[in-house]
């Protein structure tokens, strides 16, 4: 049975010169976990209005074809009405709770279904349990952070238990541990109660594992629609950007079928005879940990009075609220000029507030921080930066060359692409007339981009750091980090809990690793992994 | 500045209730220009204050509200031309004329302060920290779907909007070009970012109330949810919020409390007044003797 039907969707948003949806075909039957994939503005978020009726009710423009969602046709039906069937969770969590206690946010739906009390009760205790955000229901919404309004927003969409769920990014504001346990309900949630899942994501290797079928969108219009494995094949020729790690691990190792997930590609490699006989090694043999040995402690000191004065360094950092918790606990590290630091930990464990004192935005409430000289931070939204109405006035001629945006000066800031904006957030904080850079801090930079344009501010930030200066870049992206650091400190409850270069710290974990060494032990990247891969091909496996 | 849920007896009160007792509170300051009445529903707005728990709340508007109320002190005697008894002769001065500062107009400007502080007070922090802003719309869209959609949509901006500004505000302390201490200027120029997005902010919230089904007609919920009892507290805050209104309607039927600023301030102060003052403040504050059941 059908619950969502697209027949020959075009949609164009209202003075936009070219369809955000062309031409789209599909139909998805109750029960399907279904992920949506594409670059950045390739109609993926567009989709999901549409099936959730917003396009064309509330956005207008123009709409031909036909959308069906649970048997309701959404020219005739508003997104009212098919809320009763469609749950909903957009982006930007901060727009995705409306009421101002997270009881009466999640009670909202039901209510206006006209549910009885008892009924309303018992969906929020429910959908508040499977979430794992009772302890929250009674807490205003406005103190909530930015993960904890997802959950929030996702526990609104799921309360109704209606027969279709949308989501748009669920995961981009997660840490891994949060996004991984939020996919794996997701499936729960699918496989018991036979709710249909239609999931965007860009991260792909989060979530192609649980999924049944996969929609790939170009420009606009449904460029694939075939099941994980057929997709990743697809996508090998097509579309390098959209393969997974895993994919592009068996692809460079000349290995068939691209796996959906790491229990496949393992599955795979055992049946070759290619996995790692000391895979069940102990994490902690490969996690190195925050306190090192007495001697090597020694040995960093002569080394820090003796080395080159540290781009920035935080000694015993503590950052204690008037009244509440304290954030950061006694945070020491240093990180020298030139050197990539990612910095790792769960939702709430005080990176961004670390990075903040980085800046100077906060002062510790005991220790210090120490600058080189000039600290930039790049915060995680970049329109946040723009005041002016033209890209010209917002930096100097000179910066705005290096930042390759001189073809666009006359522009408004907000009209640039994404990935153009970012590069004018980076070139407002470097100021490069402002002389050179200690360090520049990023705070999740990635959220909500795609491969490609991960790939571009990684080439920047190895510029930035060639040229002298210290990156410090708070991420939930094990594979960006892995991309763009050679040193990752994990902090964790405002401590720093495991520090070493990227090759061991994101290696031999379950959830801060990447998806390459979770099935290559050691493994960091897909062309590391296609290394050992290969070599063991040529000494162990025997035609 | 939002609702807290406290252990007073205040909290304890329907949602519309508790509202309509904030609102007489309002309506009383606004009724009286006799200073032993106002000082009277100042003492009864800041003693609920304080006995709903939401005393930090009201000294927070009080920062603002004062200055506030300052100003209107000092701007009556500038601008108003009555009153028989000059205390200060400032002269000629530009375009305002021949300036007579006058005993009158000062007491009045005084009143008129305090009034604009009582209506800060009791209109927006008391009524903002005791009433339950989600369960208000939720009644009020029996009545009106549209109305409490645009109430709601408003009410959840303030928080999105706060934090829009905080975040710009740090954005622009991270700019390479900003300066230590920023200028009104600069300060203009992030109040015009949050205005601007302002509107992409309140598309998104009005989506996501749209997906949750807010307009539904069965949003209205007419005879779908049980009849609640009234409870102790509703009784003892409803039955305060009318005795106030009749308090205050009843004080001008019977001449009581009655002020004149010109020209020469009167302001009588007998039996009636006195009484009056200790009623409006007794009304006002005996429902938070009865402490039974307030616990959330």
């Amino acid at each position: 049975m059908s619950v969502l039907r697209f027949e020959r969707v075009t949609y164009r948003y209202p003075h936009a010169p070219e369809p955000a949806l062309r031409d789209i075909s599909l139909d998805i039957s109750a029960g399907a976990f279904v992920v949506a994939a594409g670059l950045s503005a390739s109609g993926k978020s567009t989709f999901l209005r549409a099936a959730c009726g917003l396009v064309p009710h509330f956005h207008g423009g123009e709409f031909t074809g036909r959308v069906t969602t649970g048997g309701m046709d959404t020219r005739a039906h508003g997104p009212g009405a098919l809320a009763a069937v469609a749950g909903t969770l957009f982006q930007d969590p901060e727009t995705q709770v409306v009421l101002s206690s997270v009881r009466a946010e999640l009670s909202l739906p039901l209510e206006n279904r006209g549910f009885s009390p008892g009924a309303v009760a018992r969906g929020v205790e429910e959908a508040a349990l499977a979430l794992g955000i009772g302890e929250l229901l009674d807490r205003p919404t406005h103190e909530l952070s930015g993960g904890e309004l997802q959950r929030v927003g996702l526990g609104a969409a799921l309360v109704g238990r209606p027969r279709l769920v949308l989501l748009d990014e669920p995961t981009s504001q997660l840490d891994p541990v949060a996004g991984d346990e939020l996919v794996w309900l997701l499936r729960r949630l699918n496989e018991e109660w036979g709710m249909a899942i239609v999931l965007v994501e860009h991260r792909l290797e989060r979530c192609l594992s649980a999924a049944d079928r996969v929609l790939a969108f170009e420009d606009g219009a449904l460029a694939c629609d075939a099941s994980p494995r057929g997709f990743l094949e697809w996508a090998a020729e097509r579309a390098p950007a959209l393969a997974t790690p895993g994919a592009r691990l068996f692809a460079r190792a000349g290995l068939r079928p691209p796996p959906s997930g790491v229990k496949e590609a393992r599955a795979t490699l055992r049946a070759h005879g290619l996995l790692d006989p000391r895979g069940d090694k102990q994490l902690g043999d490969r996690i190195p940990s925050a306190e090192p040995a007495p001697a090597q402690r020694r040995r960093l000191r002569r080394a820090a009075r003796e080395g080159p004065a540290p781009a920035l360094a935080f000694h015993g950092v503590w950052h204690e609220r008037s009244g509440g918790r304290a954030v950061l606990r006694g945070v020491d590290l240093s990180i020298a000029p030139g050197e990539r630091v990612a910095l790792m930990g769960r939702n709430g464990a005080g990176k961004s507030t670390l990075l903040r004192h980085a800046k100077g935005l906060m002062k510790p409430t005991r220790g210090r921080v120490e600058r080189g000289g000039r600290v930039a931070l790049l915060l995680q939204n970049p329109n946040d930066y723009f005041l002016a109405d033209r890209v010209g006035d917002e930096v100097g001629e000179e910066a705005l060359e290096q930042a390759g945006l001189s073809a666009v000066a006359d522009r408004h800031p907000r009209d640039l692409s994404g990935g153009e904006r970012q590069r004018l957030a980076l070139a407002i904080v470097c100021g490069g007339e402002h002389g050179p850079l200690a360090a520049l801090c990023l705070d999740e930079p990635t959220r909500g981009m795609d491969r490609a344009a991960k790939g571009d501010l990684t080439s920047d930030l190895r510029g930035v750091a060639a040229a002298g200066s210290a990156i410090l870049v708070a991420t939930h992206d094990p594979e960006f980090a892995a991309l763009a650091a050679d040193r990752v400190v994990l902090i964790s409850g405002g401590r720093v809990i495991a520090d070493g270069p990227t090759g061991e710290l994101l290696t031999g974990g379950w959830y801060f690793s990447t998806e390459t060494a979770r099935i290559v032990d050691g493994a960091l990247l897909a062309e590391d992994g296609a290394e050992v891969l290969r070599a063991r091909m040529s000494t162990e496996v025997r035609p | 500045m939002s609702e807290t849920r406290r252990a007073s007896p205040l909290h304890a009160a329907r949602a519309p209730v508790a509202a309509a007792y904030a609102c007489a509170l309002l309506t009383a300051a606004l009724s009286f220009e006799h200073p032993l009445a106002l000082f009277a529903v100042a003492v009864a707005i800041v003693g609920a204050g304080v006995l709903a728990g939401a005393g930090r709340s009201l000294a927070r508007a009080a920062l603002f509200g004062v200055p506030f109320a300052v100003m209107i002190a000092l701007v009556n005697p500038l601008v108003a031309r009555e009153g028989l008894n000059v205390v200060l002769r400032l002269g000629e001065i530009g375009p305002l004329g021949q300036l007579d500062v006058t005993r009158e107009s000062l007491v009045f400007g005084a009143i008129l302060g305090l009034r604009a502080l009582l209506v800060v007070l009791a209109g927006g922090a008391l009524l903002a920290a005791t009433v339950n802003a989600d369960e208000l719309l939720r009644r009020f869209r029996r009545i009106s779907v549209r109305s409490a959609l645009t109430a709601a949509l408003a009410v959840r901006l303030v928080p999105v909007l706060g934090r829009d500004a905080r975040r710009l505000a740090d954005a622009r302390r991270c700019r390479a070009d900003a300066s230590e201490r920023p200028g009104a200027a600069e300060r203009l120029q992030i109040v015009r970012a949050v205005v601007t997005g302002a509107m992409d902010r309140a598309l998104d919230v009005a989506a996501t109330l749209e997906v949750r089904g807010y307009a539904m007609p069965a949003a209205a919920g007419r005879g779908r949810w049980p009849r609640q009892p009234w409870s102790r507290h509703d009784i003892a805050f409803g039955a305060s919020a009318v005795a106030l209104l009749v308090l205050a309607g009843g004080a001008h039927l019977l001449g009581i409390a009655t002020f004149h600023a010109y020209p020469r301030t009167v302001a009588p102060v007998g039996a009636g007044e006195w009484l009056l003052a200790v009623a409006l403040v007794v009304v006002a504050l005996l429902p938070f003797a009865d402490r039974r059941g307030i616990v959330p």
